[in-house]
């Protein structure tokens, strides 16, 4: 018998595929949010489709953010990349503190509309996360397991590739599923310079002051969000194994 | 064997380790004994070159250990520390398996070594093999960290107060274990610690070390009897020193044939066990033990005593 959170969480997940599949049949719920019998289920595109689109954009941002975000922490916790700590802090923090808008501000120009100047601001916002954590992860690894390891003589790719990483890959993995949660939110902007995404469906209500297309993109990427974070513990705690750093 | 050639560290201004030189005999247990910051550590981790030298030099069976790479040079030495450093996201036969892995052996010949080294050091593998470092008690992950230090057959194992996190009656055990291993595998092994009562129990050889220099080294015996200096003399215990010195003979070693009327004590128990039990019986002589039961000779108050002079 599953628990009871398990039970809403699978709920969920079937509300929002249910409602992806069908939106027209919702529209009884949604009407009530309409005036001067506006649509209410968004018609100017497929729900399913700007959603699969958002989901696509943010982990493609995620992957190219952890693949950053590891390599810089593992530079910096090696003896010749220590220099480069403050410097490597600096810049992932005003990756995450510089706005994500002003960011497509300045990207546009330079890459055009679409998916590109979403990427670049995704990737920079997700990097903090991940970054902090991986040198959490990889600081934290107990002395004396170092230190046997190299006693037994591990070069410095072993050790990093089969003591470090495999220690610090819970605190890494915690650090992708909070960037990828954090980011679902935010790529809804990318529809400003017309990336695909659930921000048209918001937009599209804030132009015509129809709540309910507001509420239908707000909704389904809460949704997607709470669920990517609860589908992604529960793998993590399937793959890893429980390890005590005693 | 193992030479060192005035072997020295520096740290900026500290001198941690001060010209020192000593050789270690093959098929021997040579412990390494001071207060903290003596040195003894940092004299430990220059032979594997975790810690390289200022000056002076280490030789390897007469080759000097510079002439390899280090991280390959310590696949051939064993090293345990205190906490043993198990890998905690590795099983226990995983763990065991490091070193063999590192040099390329194919997987029959790593799971049968794992297999032989858990049964020496009575871990059923049906049952540890696969368990994690932490489903271990700690007197197990000591003998798992030993286990990982010896699979690839090394001839020489460095330890730095392996027994230090261990309570009196593991520890008492693990030492005994690691006799046993020693005589089994005929590992040279060199010992850090600062327990006097440890270093007397397995050194075949102990050497004593205050800040940063080797003050004598020697048989834990002549250490008694002729210490080098008062500091020699305090760290082995001066008031204690008769009984100490029994402690280094056993009743087999100093039995004499003949009949005793008192107890009976095994033959691998030191003079000073022997003379504790006489005391507590009030009798005057013990029946010495053969390992099989059948009685080997006696030992009498007065020749006890005879053995805890110079």
């Amino acid at each position: 018998m599953p628990r009871p959170a398990t039970l809403v969480r699978l709920a969920a997940l079937a509300l929002l595929l249910a409602f992806l599949a069908v939106p027209q049949r919702f529209a009884p719920l949604f009407a009530p949010l309409t005036q001067y019998g506006a649509p209410p289920i968004y018609d100017q595109g497929n729900l399913a489709l700007l959603a699969l689109a958002q989901l696509g954009t943010v982990c493609l941002a995620a992957a190219a953010s952890t693949v950053v975000a590891v390599g810089l922490a593992i530079l910096v916790t090696r003896e010749i990349g220590a220099q480069f700590l403050p410097l490597s802090r600096t810049l992932v923090h005003v990756g995450q503190t510089f706005p994500p808008v002003a960011v497509l501000a300045v990207a546009v120009p330079l890459v055009g509309f679409g998916e590109k100047p979403t990427l670049i601001a995704l990737f920079a916002y997700g990097l903090l996360p991940i970054f902090e954590n991986t040198l959490v992860g990889l600081r934290t690894c107990p002395p004396a397991v170092l230190e046997a390891a190299s006693g037994m003589g591990l070069g410095a790719r072993e050790r990093l590739l089969s003591v470090e990483l495999p220690l610090a890959l819970p605190l890494i993995l915690e650090g992708v599923r909070l960037s990828l949660v954090i980011n679902v939110g935010t790529a809804t902007i990318g529809s400003t310079v017309a990336a695909k995404g659930l921000g048209e469906v918001i937009i599209a209500g804030l132009l015509s002051s129809n709540t309910a297309f507001i509420l239908q993109g707000g909704l389904v990427t809460g949704l997607m969000a709470i669920l990517l974070y609860d589908g992604l513990v529960a793998l993590e705690r399937r793959l890893l194994r429980p390890v005590s750093l005693d | 064997m193992i030479t060192l050639e005035s072997l020295t560290k520096r740290y900026g201004e500290a001198t941690v380790v001060d010209a020192v030189s000593l050789t270690v005999e093959r098929n021997s247990i040579t412990v390494i004994v001071g207060t903290s910051g003596s040195g003894k550590s940092t004299l430990l981790r220059m032979i594997n070159r975790l810690v390289e030298p200022t000056s002076g030099r280490v030789l390897l069976d007469g080759r000097d250990t510079r002439a390899e790479p280090a991280h390959l040079l310590r696949r051939r030495i064993g090293y345990v520390i205190q906490g043993n450093g198990l890998f905690p996201h590795r099983t226990v036969a995983e763990n065991i398996a490091t070193v063999p892995r590192l040099l390329g052996w194919d997987s029959q010949r790593i799971a049968a070594r794992v297999r032989e080294l858990l049964e020496v050091f009575q871990l059923d593998p049906a049952q540890y093999a696969d368990a994690l470092p932490h489903q271990l008690s700690g007197g197990q992950q000591q003998r798992v960290g030993v286990a990982r230090a010896l699979a690839a057959g090394a001839a020489v194992l460095l330890m730095d107060e392996p027994f230090g996190a261990l309570d009196p009656i593991i520890r008492a055990k693990a030492q005994d274990d690691l006799l046993d291993i020693q005589r089994r595998y005929g590992t040279t092994v060199v010992l850090v610690t600062h327990d006097m009562e440890e270093a007397f129990r397995l050194g075949t050889r102990v050497a004593v070390m205050s800040q940063g220099r080797v003050l004598q080294y020697d048989r834990p015996a002549v250490l008694l009897t002729h210490p080098a200096d008062s500091f020699v003399s305090r760290m082995t215990g001066f008031a204690d020193r008769a009984m100490r010195l029994l402690s280094l003979t056993t009743a087999a070693e100093a039995a004499v044939p003949g009949a005793a009327e008192g107890p009976a004590v095994p033959g691998s128990a030191s003079l000073r066990e022997v003379l504790s039990e006489l005391v507590w019986s009030g009798a005057e002589s013990a029946t010495v033990l053969n390992a099989d039961g059948t009685p080997r000779g006696r030992l009498t108050v007065a020749a006890i005593l005879a053995r805890g002079r110079p």
